[in-house]
């Protein structure tokens, strides 16, 4: 049985219901991208399970006949992660979306992967709970995209990213086997599988149920906007912050660029036009007194470091507009080009000043307009290139420019990505932050949970840059692995289109 | 050639120590991470079994191998960033230097760990043994930013960075930290550093392990947030009644507003320690775990850490235990048989709840493992993941127990 047979498309619709099976190609153009427009490719079957059983039976029926297929949440990954190729099954968990316990006492929730992360918080709350990764899409994303990409958000810089929430897992491996993963203390079982299976990209199987540690809902919270005359300054002020010892539970900033395109759209926040750069800075706490102390204590260290001004949100109401610009940004951005394409890098804190001058640099030989709007705090750059892939050459252009920055970032010490993960769009810079020995290992713990390599073909780990390694077992059994291996010129962009806002009115 | 003249030529005379190995079995000190790797590249074409030793104060010396390996000569700080927080250390680094050099730079590792003072870096990562403070600032893999490890057959691996955020490939950290060397040998880390905290206050209360329970509870109720919140054993405590220690670190301010929230929420029952007899309390707590043959850590729910404290009571006694009931972690420290800690785990695998031995002499840990009862389908992935890091079979490691 293969992809193109109808057989397959049957025994698929007898496990979850033929109208739940998506052949069309009309249906299936519809998952040929997730949220990073520059890479697309159109999926052979898009299957929907509505239920733990069926993904193990499509999973098993897929193992029986040794169909590749792809793990997806809501499609709004930023690195080209979650799509298949027109020889894979397409796994769409959006229908497994029920939010199974919330615990208050143990403070931990249950949840089925197609969760979106945002009601997860909503249903705590009248708990006095929160979810607190909260990556940018958080109104659409699922938490079971967050597991497979350890996705962060601004709150991260305090409280952590998705790894340091998730406390126990139900994995269905490539084969169709189940297994639990930790426990519902965080203690695990023998070594830290549910730590290993975090971030793993979907290669490792797919996350049927989900356990998360939920944590009290901030009793106090102060929120200020700084702003500066020039983007070292605020750099430099970020480690300032940083160094004091008082840990912010957020800390994000924004360059003129970004600034200009927020107050231009109608997420319009209110920060200074003529500003070089702004920080957004949050302290939250269970006491009133302490937080408004350390509050102080940060507002001091603003200004001591360059802020021309500091304003402190006076409401709830002033604090969800400062927040909304920020969170709204990549979209607000979106107006600047018909393409927008969204980075992501981590550098020390301390080298900020210096790489954010670096990529300036590049942006301007190579004629590009770059936004950044990123978690300072945890170094965590967000370069985002305005542009229109329709002109001839200019995607090139985007490519080399974001290949440099790559550079700058792992020169001064830091990595590829922070939160987006490496999917497709990053595969080609593994091997400049990770030698043979090291790509070779971690293609040989995917081996363990995907002995065929059939689980998002392709993702993460280069092949052709790892080292021999006596203990792989490469699949032979009629398994075009090899074919998913793009050098690393056909990993490059392959079809830019703006997944985000036309080029629009101002 | 015998083994100790084929290491001699390998790695030098100096890296060889025979005359320390008590029990007969040459040690090895490797200088560097290449010379880790070169060794166990050797160890495994020769067919030798390798143990491997921090500083010998915690998992005792004891596994029958053809050789040791120990980390000491593994002791050196490659970076401490203080404007970024982080720092580079090698695993050999006893934990007593890598602190007192953390604070001449103003950082601060927030761990804890049970153990003597100089315990090695490289034995709490491998072991994951998370102290008191695990309650405010988690566990030992929430404090690593990236490790590199050198395989069962001598290869060189790196995983994660010195960034704060990276999720660049597969977290191979993961299954480093708490591996207990099964997965391979940690020669260096990347740590996650804090500014040492401008206060730092520990307050106790002394009572009936119900009274304390409902104190605990009052805590909660109270939003109150401490980085520790430890329930000590009368003998671990060294005081007549069970102990409730909580301490607050942070800005003044934060630390005096807890404080005063404590106060508020419990009568003002607790005394709060000067800086001396706070650090004579946690080390105690602390050093006291390295003194008995066998220690164990149990992860339950906060709900039902009375419940397991019971049970330990009844099943092993209740020597040395250090609980931390806020996120249902408990340490259990004493003497007892193989066969009663089987049993235990056993039970608390009915509970849900996994038992991982952290210490134990050679025997007790052979026949126990340090892992057990696991779930389902976890078996095969430990024992696959086992074979791909160590296919030789090099790492003398108790991993499962003999049942």
């Amino acid at each position: 049985m293969t992809i193109g047979e109808t057989s397959l498309v049957e025994a698929l619709a007898e496990i979850v219901g033929a109208r739940h099976v998506r052949t069309a190609l009309p249906e299936r153009v519809t998952y040929a991208k997730d949220g990073l427009p520059t890479h697309r490719r159109v999926p052979g079957i898009v299957v929907l399970p509505g239920s733990r059983d069926e993904v193990v039976a499509v999973v098993r029926l897929l193992a029986a006949v040794r169909v590749p297929f792809v793990p997806r949440g809501a499609g709004t990954g930023l690195s080209g992660g979650a799509l298949a190729d027109d020889d894979a099954v397409l796994v769409v968990l959006t229908r497994l979306n029920r939010i199974l316990k919330i615990d208050r006492q143990n403070r931990l929730a249950v949840v089925e992967p197609g969760v979106v992360n945002a009601r997860l918080s909503a249903a705590a709350a009248p708990y006095g709970l929160q979810y607190m990764p909260d990556p940018s899409s958080q109104t659409a994303c699922t938490i079971g995209g967050n597991v497979a990409e350890n996705a962060g958000g601004p709150h991260c810089l305090k409280y952590g990213v998705t790894a340091t929430h998730v406390l126990a897992l139900e994995v269905v491996l490539a084969d169709g086997r189940v297994v639990e993963l930790g426990s519902p203390s965080g203690e695990p079982w023998g070594p830290d599988l549910t730590g290993v299976f975090v971030g793993s990209e979907g290669n490792f199987g797919i996350a049927t149920r989900i356990a998360v540690r939920l944590l009290p809902v901030p009793r106090a919270v102060r929120t200020l906007l700084a702003d500066f005359s020039a983007l070292r300054t605020a750099g430099e002020a970020v480690s300032a912050v940083i160094a004091s010892g008082i840990v912010p539970a957020a800390l994000e900033m924004m360059d003129q660029s970004c600034i200009q395109a927020v107050e231009d759209s109608v997420y319009a926040a209110g920060y200074p036009r003529d500003a070089a750069a702004v920080l957004l800075v949050e302290l939250d706490g269970s006491r009133e007194e302490a937080v408004a102390a350390d509050t102080e204590t940060i507002e001091g260290i603003l200004r001591a470091h360059g802020a021309r001004n500091v304003l402190a949100a006076a409401d709830a109401k002033q604090r969800e507009r400062l927040w909304l610009g920020r969170k709204k940004a990549f979209g607000a951005m979106g107006r600047l080009s018909r393409d927008l394409v969204v980075q992501d890098a981590v550098v020390p804190r301390s080298a900020l000043p210096d790489v954010l001058e670096t990529i300036g640099r590049i942006a301007a030989s190579y004629g590009l307009t770059v936004s950044n709007v990123f978690h300072a705090g945890d170094g965590n750059l967000h370069p985002n290139i305005s542009f229109d892939g329709r002109v001839p050459g200019l995607k090139e252009k985007v490519a080399a420019a974001s290949g440099e920055m790559m550079a700058a970032c792992i020169a001064a010490g830091g990595t590829i990505t922070g939160e987006h993960g490496v999917g497709l769009d990053k595969l080609r810079y593994m091997p400049l932050i990770f030698d043979g020995n090291s790509l070779a290992a971690m293609r040989a713990v995917r081996l363990v949970f995907d002995p065929e390599e059939r689980v998002n073909p392709g993702k993460v780990v280069p092949v052709h840059a790892c080292r021999e390694w006596g203990g792989l077992r490469i699949a032979d059994r009629g398994l075009r692995i090899e074919r998913e291996v793009r050098s690393p010129a056909q990993s490059e962009i392959d079809n830019p289109q703006s997944a985000i806002a036309p080029r629009g009115a101002r | 050639m015998s083994l100790v003249d084929r290491v001699r030529a390998l790695l030098g005379d100096d890296a060889v120590d025979v005359a320390a190995a008590h029990d007969g079995v040459p040690r090895v000190a490797p200088g560097s991470p290449d010379a880790v790797a070169l060794l166990l590249g050797t160890a495994r074409s020769e067919g030798w079994r390798v143990r491997i030793e921090g500083a010998g104060t915690w998992l005792a010396a004891d596994a029958p191998a053809d050789l040791a390996l120990t980390t000491r000569r593994l002791d050196k700080i490659p970076a401490i960033e203080p404007q970024d927080l982080s720092a580079t250390a090698e695993a050999g680094i006893g934990c007593d230097l890598l602190r007192q050099q953390l604070a001449d730079r103003g950082t601060w590792l927030a761990l804890d760990p049970p153990g003597l003072a100089g315990r090695t870096l490289g034995s709490v990562v491998a072991t994951a043994t998370a102290g008191p403070l695990r309650q405010g600032f988690g566990s030992i893999r929430d404090h690593l930013l990236g490790v590199t490890f050198v395989t069962g057959d001598g290869r060189l691996v790196q995983s994660g960075g010195r960034v704060v955020k990276n999720v660049a490939g597969y977290d191979l950290t993961k299954l480093e930290a708490g591996g207990f060397g099964a997965f391979g040998v940690i020669v260096l880390a990347h740590l996650r550093l804090r500014a040492v905290p401008r206060a730092d206050q520990t307050l106790v209360l002394e009572g009936s392990r119900e009274d304390l329970a409902q104190v605990t509870d009052d805590i909660a109720a109270a939003g109150i947030q401490p980085v520790a919140h430890e329930l000590l054993s009368p003998a671990l405590a060294r005081r007549e009644r069970w102990t409730l220690a909580v301490r607050f670190a942070g800005s003044a301010a934060l630390v005096s507003t807890e404080e005063a929230g404590l106060g508020a929420a419990t009568g003002g029952r607790f005394t709060a320690l000067r800086a001396d007899e706070a650090r004579a309390l946690w080390t105690h707590a602390a050093e006291s775990f390295a003194a008995r043959p066998v220690a164990f850590r149990v992860g339950g729910l906060p709900e039902s850490s009375d419940e397991l404290l019971d049970l330990l009571q009844h099943q092993v006694g209740d020597e040395w235990i250090s609980a931390s009931p806020g996120i249902g972690a408990i340490r259990w420290g004493g003497e007892t048989t193989a066969d009663r800690l089987r049993r235990l785990r056993r039970t608390l695998a009915g509970l849900e709840v996994p038992l991982t031995l952290e210490r134990a002499p050679w025997p007790v840990r052979a026949a126990v493992g340090h892992f057990g009862a696991y779930r389902e389908g976890v078996g095969p992935l430990v024992a696959g993941l086992r074979r791909t890091f160590d296919p030789g079979e090099a790492f003398v490691v108790a991993v499962e127990g003999t049942e």
